[in-house]
């Protein structure tokens, strides 16, 4: 293997330089907000770093396709870089050590100090080959573009979210310059992540996303958010232990750091042990209290972080490992995990009212379907996650937005007061529904990956996943659509509200509606040249997991979808309609919101959704299905520890 | 062969449907002692309606309610045609879709309700259509309908479970007792006309006729259990959509309606049992 | 075909007093009676009826809601006043609460007196609102009423 890559050292040389300018802009950027006071000056300076950060990212990949798209290798000898790395970790512990101490905790200390000490000594007592440290390749280059666009707009978005949430929360201290620089370190760290090819570098990267996310969704500083924060830091750092874990084994057992090599000659420890931080990443069960938890930061870092790129770290790093688990036990526990949390999830979902935790459920849900693809890991399923992943972002990112928006405007984000939105803010509602439909309606994206994951499923023979997918599909299906059917109401509303939703909000909410829309309609296209050359890489050979005529099918099914109503709208409008009240037993108050109760006085009509919180509660559901996913990850690690000793 | 199927499909289903309609009214009759109406009243019905007046509550209900018949069509035609089931299953999935919209977007109380429990309905029933389409792929080794009709054996020999299941969830679809949570033909109830309360005339034949499209769908994927290379299945399969539809009929003049929870517990057992053995069972031996 | 006889729907709605006529109109719908023979369907829903069948004198609270339930109503509509009540006011007339018949509040085509009434006189009245029902959808047809619908 290390032959063919030789070949395209070469050139990749001119890359060399790019790399680390994309990492480097976004953490230049953070370190400039902290001094920027004034919040005009910061907002153009978002706007001008993200438009940096796109460009950098297209001048990146098209040079890298010009130059033949093919697999780079890059960075050979780094010994500064790593001496730079360990000096690195060690801060990162430190940081976590301090907080911790501050807010008086002692799980993550232990977790951070063990994986950094595992990690150190590690490095200085093995003796580890030179290798290629980075990568370029369809999967980095897919993740740069999510990083650089979907992150990109969403830090936009953050410029006109923040004034309107500090406006909207008065009791909140104003740490703009904090916020941003996170955002932009954030995005350079993921992008540290997606080119890493040696481990230790990508641990690195890992464990700044971790800290990060830590940081931010302690923004408010409230005792809750604090609690959760640290909720997150020790699942993540659990992960990171993992990770160390995995370091360790293959330096010891393999002499070798490389991703690659896991794959190829690692075995099921190192293998299980990167699952399980990938699985703490992506909120899997039993971790995925982190992410609900993480619902009360600002929005634009729950949609940056905990839906649109940070939890794809974890998937990013199952779906880099998924040809290793094709039939063994890490790839049963990594699938049967999944599929567990696909359908645990969207259960829960049901029983939300909170637009956020729906959104997170979803969240937890969609990612949970990921993994069990990445899981069975065969070309079909890994087809299906990277399109499940591609369109996951882009509408879940766009739908956190707008509930952010729509939380500004109404002052509210349960779902029970976005009743008429289309009435009251159209502009929002149209997104959200776009967002919404793209989530699960046919012929949307999401759906057509669901029905490759189903036929997958069946090929492998996996017979509970094919029951989870039967049963999750469905219950997915009801939350969106009380949603939808909740948006699109025709209620004249009580008072009128004012949009407060500003300019760059749009801008990027738009730009998600727009891919969104394009992605549904390019659909052979996306799967011709980004999906299956990321299968064709990971696995070695390539075949169509879709026919070509079953993917136009679907993109002319999209065009009538969309077309059939429009159509229907100019038909219906032709025809007079004379506009009489609803139905209410004849008791109407003069309009269709109130009626006269049995006191014979006025009262206002209320229309709640079902939330079958008896049948479907969090408080029903999270222990036995937290339990079940425990007992598969612990029995797995026996039966996988105690096979390779 | 297929653009004759097809183009039969959109052509005749509607009457197809409609006297079906008029069978189960006389049947149902029959059943409690009645006369009943003539075998032609809901085509009598249907001319009636498109000739009222257009009242409406909104300007979208319309709108909705024939993007919900357009979309029926599309998935029927496509199951005609002998295209991809899970498709076709997605699709009728998405056209139910525009009709819990056409009724939540009264925001009255009645249609309001009557658009939850159709939601919860599709809840129950859409884990059995997936597994019904899983088991036609296990036997036949395709999704498309083209391929499941030209086996050599009928489906049914090796998905009985799911047969059983499909008419027990299908209940739900052709809106028959004790599944008829959302709407329903019988008079006086707690929910008025549930999902169809603000439909009327024009908007309300539109909604018939696309259920007369449905009806015929159904029957269609019925079909599918027994149809096989040989010309006397496809006798067999009709006679056999004859006493499913005949037992759905029996069905729904000897139960009450039930509860929401026992609906969804119920399907969802059904198809766990029903349908989750057989699939186990196809999934070890073939 | 779409003469609105062939298929007439049906509203019932008890306006007040001692539901005799109310239970009579149900008796209707029994197997000996079996309005459903004429295409009757009792849909207990304004948007979907063409008959206003109501039993009863209207009374102080019920009268807004006889009127609205009428205007929810698609053209061609008849009113069918079921019972003596329904007709003149009754025995109940003199009331404080009672407006009196039907036909104080929304214009009644035909009135079916008894107390209560029996069932074959009901059949009797909405067989009669029948041909009533037929002239006034020739008549929202000729007024153009029709050339609205999309079935055009």
């Amino acid at each position: 293997m290390g032959l063919k890559f030789q070949k395209f050292r070469g050139k990749g040389r001119n890359t060399m330089t790019m790399i680390p300018f994309l990492i480097g802009i976004p953490v230049v950027l953070a370190v400039l907000f902290p001094f920027v006071r004034d919040s005009k000056t910061r907002g153009y300076l978002v706007y001008a770093g993200a438009g940096i950060v796109m460009t950098a990212t297209v001048v990146f990949i098209v040079s890298w396709i010009s130059g033949g798209a093919q697999t780079w290798m890059l960075y050979q000898s780094t010994e500064t870089v790593d001496h730079l790395m360990t000096a690195g970790d060690i801060f990162l512990m430190c940081l976590i050590v301090y907080m911790s101490v501050k807010y008086k905790r002692v799980l993550p200390v232990l977790l951070s100090v063990g994986q950094t000490a595992l990690l150190l000594y590690t490095e200085f007592t093995v003796e580890l080959p030179e290798g290629p440290h980075m990568t370029v390749d369809w999967m980095t280059i897919l993740m740069c573009i999510i990083i650089a666009f979907i992150g990109g707009f969403i830090c936009i978005y953050t410029v006109g979210y923040m004034k309107g949430y500090h406006e909207h929360h008065k009791d909140v201290k104003d740490r703009q310059p904090f916020f941003f620089s996170m955002l932009f370190l954030f995005l350079g760290a993921m992008f540290g992540l997606v080119f890493s090819q040696s481990l230790i570098w990508m641990y690195f990267f890992w464990e700044i996303t971790s800290v990060i996310s830590f940081l931010m969704i302690g923004y408010t500083k409230t005792e809750e958010a604090v609690n959760n924060s640290f909720c997150a830091l020790w699942m993540n750092l659990l992960g990171g232990l993992g990770f160390a874990a995995g370091i360790a084994w293959m330096a010891y057992m393999n002499g070798t750091v490389q991703l690659l090599d896991v794959l190829s000659v690692g075995g099921e420890v190192p293998l299980l042990c990167l699952a399980l931080a990938g699985l703490t990443k992506s909120a899997q069960l039993p971790f995925s209290t982190w992410l609900l938890g993480a619902m009360v930061a600002p929005t634009p870092s729950s949609a940056l972080l905990h839906s649109a790129t940070m939890v794809k770290a974890g998937v990013y790093l199952l779906i880099r490992l998924s040809p290793a688990f094709e039939g063994n036990l890490t790839g049963i526990i990594v699938s049967s995990i999944g599929g567990l949390t696909f359908i645990m999830a969207s259960m829960m979902a049901i029983a939300q009212n909170d637009g956020k935790k729906v959104l997170a459920f979803s969240t937890v849900s969609n990612l949970g379907l990921i993994v069990g693809c990445a899981g069975i890991g065969v070309e079909e399923t890994v087809w299906a996650a990277i399109f499940l992943m591609i369109f996951h972002s882009v509408s879940k990112s766009m739908l956190f937005q707008s509930v952010g928006a729509t939380e500004n405007t109404l002052g509210s984000r349960d779902i029970e007061d976005m009743h008429g939105l289309i009435i009251r803010v159209p502009k929002l509602a149209y997104i959200m529904g776009i967002g919404i439909a793209g989530m699960y309606l046919a012929p949307f994206g999401m759906l057509i990956s669901k029905w490759v994951a189903l036929k997958a499923f069946v090929d492998s023979g996996n017979f509970i996943l094919v029951l989870f997918i039967a049963y999750g599909s469905a219950t997915t299906m009801f939350y969106w659509t009380k949603w939808l059917a909740k948006l699109l109401c025709f209620h004249i509303p009580r008072e009128t509200v004012k949009d407060v939703t500003r300019k760059d909000e749009y801008v990027s909410m738009f730009f998600h509606a727009a891919v969104m829309l394009l992605l549904c309609l390019l659909l052979p296209f996306v799967a011709m040249w980004i999906v299956n050359p990321i299968v064709r890489e990971l696995f070695g050979n390539s075949t169509d997991v879709l026919a070509m005529s079953v993917l136009e099918t679907m993109a002319i099914m999209l065009v009538s979808i969309f077309i059939v109503p429009v159509v229907m709208f100019f038909i219906s409008r032709r025809s007079h309609r004379e506009l009489v009240p609803i139905y209410m037993n004849g008791i109407n108050e003069g309009d269709n919101r109130y009626f006269t109760n049995s006191y014979g006085e006025k009262e206002h009509l209320y229309l709640s959704n079902w939330y079958l919180r008896f049948e479907f509660g969090r408080r029903h559901l999270r222990i036995p299905s937290i339990i079940a996913a425990a007992a598969v990850l612990v029995l797995g690690f026996c039966l996988v520890i105690g096979g390779a000793l | 062969m297929n653009v004759g199927f097809v183009i039969a499909y959109i052509v005749l289903a509607p009457f197809l449907g409609a006297l079906l309609d008029g069978i189960d009214r006389i049947i149902s009759a029959r059943m409690q002692r009645r006369k009943g109406p003539g075998l032609l009243q809901p085509f009598y019905d249907l001319g009636k309606l498109f000739s009222k007046e257009m009242i409406a509550v909104n300007n979208v209900q319309l709108l909705l309610n024939m993007s919900y018949l357009v979309i029926l069509v599309i998935a029927g035609a496509m199951l005609f045609a002998g295209a991809d089931l899970l498709m076709v299953l997605f699709i009728l999935s998405t056209a139910d879709m525009f009709l819990i919209m056409a009724a939540s977007s009264d925001s009255s109380p009645y249609a309001n309700m009557g658009a939850s429990r159709e939601m919860l309905q599709m809840m129950a029933y859409e884990p059995l259509t997936l597994l019904v389409a899983v088991g036609f792929y296990l036997t036949t080794g395709s999704f498309q309908v083209a391929d499941i009709i030209q086996a050599d054996t009928s489906a049914v020999l090796w998905m009985p479970g799911l047969l059983v299941g499909f008419m027990f969830t299908s209940a739900i679809k052709f809106r028959k007792s004790p599944f008829d949570l959302s709407t329903s033909h019988h008079a006086h109830q707690e929910m008025v006309k549930g999902l169809t309360t603000e439909m009327s005339g024009t908007t309300l034949a539109v909604m018939t006729i696309a259920e007369y499209y449905e009806t015929v769908l159904l029957l269609g994927i019925f079909c599918l259990f027994i149809v096989n290379s040989t010309w006397w299945s496809w006798i067999a399969a009709i006679l056999a959509c004859a006493v499913i539809y005949f037992l759905e009929i029996l069905w729904d003049n000897a139960c009450a309606r039930v509860k929401w929870k026992t609906l969804l517990y119920s399907c969802w057992i059904v198809t766990l049992v029903a349908g989750g053995i057989n699939i186990l069972i196809l999934m070890l031996i073939k | 075909m779409n003469k609105v006889s062939k298929s007439p729907w049906l509203l019932h709605y008890d306006a007040s007093s001692c539901n005799g006529c109310d239970i009579e109109v149900l008796d209707c719908l029994t197997p000996k009676y079996d309005i459903e023979r004429f295409g009757i369907i009792n849909t207990g829903d304004p948007f979907q009826a063409d008959i206003l069948l109501i039993t009863g004198g209207v009374n102080s609270q019920t009268e807004s809601v006889v009127k609205q339930i009428y205007s929810q109503m698609p053209e061609p509509k008849v009113v069918v006043a079921v019972g003596i009540c329904a007709c003149t006011g009754g025995v109940f007339k003199e009331c404080y609460n009672i407006r009196g018949g039907i036909d104080t509040v929304i214009p009644v085509d035909v009135y079916v007196p008894g107390c209560a009434a029996r069932p074959e006189s009901i059949i009797d009245g909405v067989v009669k609102a029948l041909e009533i029902l037929d002239e006034k959808q020739a008549e929202h047809k000729k007024n153009g009423g029709g050339a609205h619908g999309i079935s055009k």
